[in-house]
């Protein structure tokens, strides 16, 4: 039979040993695409396309499906208010106090009061007493002074006065009075002033001050929760998708043309880079409006890097739990069953990522998280913590890096084998050692 | 040997102390449809699955076109698993053109195949609906499609009839008679004897791991013995237990079904008959693919035999068959052509 004779030979055409009958692709016009195909690459091209098809499949379903196209745009907005919530009330306003233009003096005492108390407080002059009442009425100011003497300030405000500014205020009034004694006893005003601003204190700490930078552990805090919910989030959704394919049985199928590698290797990749695309796509919103709006006192380079180098360790974090994710989500047939092989690595990104939040803000240098950030499994969570609270030495990076990547190569042949072991057996849970052992 | 045949050669599979096959042997030519029937957990699914590559076998192996299987000869196959398997939040269109992909074919080629099997089996409208939303009879119909898109060379199909309707029936036996007239080699399997008796050119009946009888359907319907209608009303149940022509005796409609021996005497039958009162009919009749198999499979592969490799001969064993059996039939089934 004819048909015999073409499908046999075309099945094996690119094999050199079998050369294939001239027109035997002619007869079929509908094979010319596959003949196309098959013939113009090496093996090695055509397995990495299946791979990219795999790929691009994971990618465009996931893109589309609900939960991304809904839950992406809301926790980007979710991350663009909460700075900007942050922006207008989280940040102490300097408070405006009025003075007359007769208390100029006191305007400026308060003025360096506030300045060597730390607190951030305006005088403003005002033209007179009602014009001082007025601004503290549309809000335009604090409180008004719109009367002193040697027995103190009369000040107008809304409602009430805040404490520190009551107190920087009393402070000026009893500097008044005291200025108001030493004239009235004869005394030199220049010099005692002179005298006043020499008077400083000396401080002679006892250990090495701990550097402590709030923006940059606040920064380190932030990239902790990203990478962490990332890594949370799209773990087990490598699981499940393998899961998904065992339980729909399209791994029979698909196992008839793709091999176990490539269709692991596919679906990482792909789950892989809808997180990157979601974490990129937060860092380019968060980090620009947070430089902007003056959340993050930080400079845009800083804030960056510190981006950069979240987006390099979630990769590394995500193909080291990746692969394990699919390992795991092997072993099992039924989405019921996932939870009790996707638990215990779920466990191993909370335990360091809690214990990071937790050491983090107190001790940036502390011993712990150092060590923690070069173990391979809690590295990718508490190193870009480090990184961007400022606290990692180029070394410790570079290691922490070298460590991880070896972790991952390793990992590669060993999750294959239980993944391609236990991908084909349905039914009951499979144990590691005898997918290990049939991979 | 080139001749686009499917060859399943010797495949022999254990689970720990349960013997899933024992050399299954046979052989698909190209242009034949090939019915493969036997009871539930004769084998037939782990051999399909092997051939597949989904599992692999402890011996034996199954060559196409005259070469062992490789990844690249089994992407032409299209394969209809018994447990349907597609994504379930998949849109039909993108699974079928990705699956076709995958086989290797071009995105314009494999959206183009997509269109046409979809047209054909009746599911275009549903092409953007995703799986999960389809009837259970689309659902097969698509999973038809998935086996048939990437136009394969060979076509291994796991139960496709069961759950179709008379129509989906029709539709999916003439794609099978289609595929069979492009010199595609198909074996599918059934429990629906009759529609693998009409449809096929060979049958292969499984029983216990192994193929225990395989040939054309008339061929095995003529040798398997005679089957003598008997309707005697007043014949009490078991008058014909005593006879030695007698292999096996039913009840069907009120009539007595009997298998007879081969070159027995049907008219001392016929007398045994006439003793028990008034014969209104009295006739031979070629056993169905059904009885065939029903005697078969009762009788079972002998007890505590050993699972072994391809070759053993089980020719001779099986009661009532004179035909090519097992192992060394299927070269003489080669050589002869006895078609």
């Amino acid at each position: 039979m004819s048909g015999s004779v073409d499908l046999g030979t075309s099945a094996d055409g690119h094999q050199p040993s079998a050369p294939a009958p001239a027109g035997a692709d002619g007869e079929h016009p509908g094979r010319g695409g596959r003949g196309a195909d098959a013939g113009g690459g090496t093996a090695a091209a055509a397995a990495r396309q299946v791979v990219w098809l795999v790929v691009g499949r994971e990618v465009s379903t996931r893109l589309r499906s609900k939960a991304f196209r809904i839950m992406t745009p809301l926790l980007v907005v979710l991350l663009a208010a909460g700075i900007s919530v942050t922006a207008l009330f989280g940040g102490s306003s300097p408070s405006s106090i009025g003075f007359l233009p007769a208390d100029a003096r006191a305007a400026a005492a308060l003025s360096a009061t506030g300045q060597a108390a730390g607190v951030d407080v305006r005088a403003v002059t005002v033209a007179d007493a009602a014009d001082g009442q007025r601004q503290v009425r549309d809000g335009s100011l604090d409180a008004a002074v719109t009367a002193s003497g040697p027995d103190g300030f009369r000040v107008v405000v809304r409602r009430s006065l805040d404490d520190r500014t009551r107190g920087l205020l009393a402070a000026v009034a009893r500097q008044q009075a005291l200025d108001a004694q030493i004239v009235a006893l004869g005394g030199d005003m220049a010099g005692v002033d002179a005298a006043v601003a020499a008077a400083d204190i000396d401080v002679v700490a006892l250990e090495k001050p701990r550097e402590r930078d709030n923006a940059r552990i606040g920064l380190g805090a932030v990239t902790g929760i990203l990478i962490y919910l990332s890594l949370l989030t799209f773990g087990p959704v490598v699981a499940q998708g393998v899961v998904e394919e065992k339980s729909s049985r399209v791994v029979e199928i698909l196992l008839g043309t793709v091999r176990p590698w490539q269709l692991m290797s596919g679906k990482v990749i792909g789950i892989g880079a809808i997180g990157l695309i979601q974490l990129a796509l937060y860092a380019a919103v968060g980090v620009p409006l947070a430089v902007a709006t003056g959340v993050l006192s930080l400079s845009v380079v800083t804030a960056l890097a510190s981006a950069g180098w979240s987006l390099v360790w979630y990769l590394l974090g995500f193909a080291l739990y990746a692969l394990l994710f699919a390992a795991a989500g092997s072993l099992v047939s039924r989405q019921e069953d996932a939870p009790a092989v996707t638990m215990p690595l779920m466990m191993m990104i909370i335990i360091p990522y809690v214990v990071g939040i937790s050491v983090l803000p107190g001790d940036p240098s502390s011993g712990l998280l150092r060590v923690l950030s070069l173990v391979p499994l809690s590295a990718p969570l508490i190193m870009p913590m480090l990184i961007a609270a400022g606290s990692a030495a180029a070394w410790q990076i570079a290691l922490g890096v070298a460590l991880t990547v070896v972790t991952i190569v390793g990992l590669v042949p060993l999750t294959g084998r239980i993944y391609a072991g236990a991908v084909k057996r349905t039914g009951t849970r499979v144990r590691v050692v005898d997918a290990l052992r049939s991979g | 040997m080139r001749d686009g045949a499917l060859a399943i050669d010797g495949l022999s599979k254990r689970y720990g102390d349960i013997v899933a096959l024992r050399g299954m042997t046979f052989d698909v030519r190209a242009g034949e449809l090939f019915g493969f029937v036997g009871s539930n957990g004769a084998g037939k699914t782990t051999t399909m699955r092997i051939v597949l590559g989904v599992l692999t076998a402890d011996a034996g192996e199954v060559r196409y076109d005259g070469a062992p299987l490789t990844l690249a000869t089994r992407r032409r196959i299209g394969y209809m698993p018994e447990e349907r398997g597609l994504y379930p939040k998949m849109r039909v269109g993108e699974q079928l053109e990705y699956l076709a992909r995958l086989h290797g074919m071009s995105a314009a080629a494999a959206r183009r195949a997509t269109r046409e099997w979809a047209e054909r089996l009746g599911i275009a409208v549903r092409l953007g609906d995703e799986v999960q939303a389809l009837s259970l009879g689309n659902q097969q119909r698509a999973q038809l499609a998935a086996a048939l898109v990437h136009d394969p060379a060979v076509l291994v199909l796991d139960e496709p009839f069961s759950g179709l309707d008379p129509v989906a029936v029709d539709v999916m036996s003439d794609v099978l008679r289609e595929r069979r007239a492009a010199g595609v080699p198909v074996v599918f399997s059934s429990h629906q004897l009759d529609l693998v008796e009409r449809l096929c050119d060979w049958v292969g009946i499984v029983s216990g791991g192994e193929m225990v009888a395989v040939g054309a359907v008339d061929e095995l319907r003529a040798g398997g013995g005679t089957a003598l209608v008997v309707d005697a009303p007043d014949a009490g149940d078991g008058w014909a237990d005593g006879l030695p022509e007698v292999v096996a005796a039913r009840r069907e409609a009120g009539r007595t079904v009997l298998t007879l021996a081969a070159g027995a005497d049907d008219q001392r039958v016929l007398r045994a008959a006439l003793a028990t009162g008034p014969v209104h009919e009295f006739a031979r009749r070629r056993p169905t693919l059904t009885e065939l198999f029903r005697e078969v499979v009762s009788s079972g592969p002998p007890p505590g035999r050993p699972a072994t490799g391809a070759g053993e001969d089980a020719a001779g064993r099986r009661s009532g068959w004179e035909l090519r059996f097992v192992g060394g039939s299927l070269r003489v089934r080669r050589k002869g052509g006895q078609r």
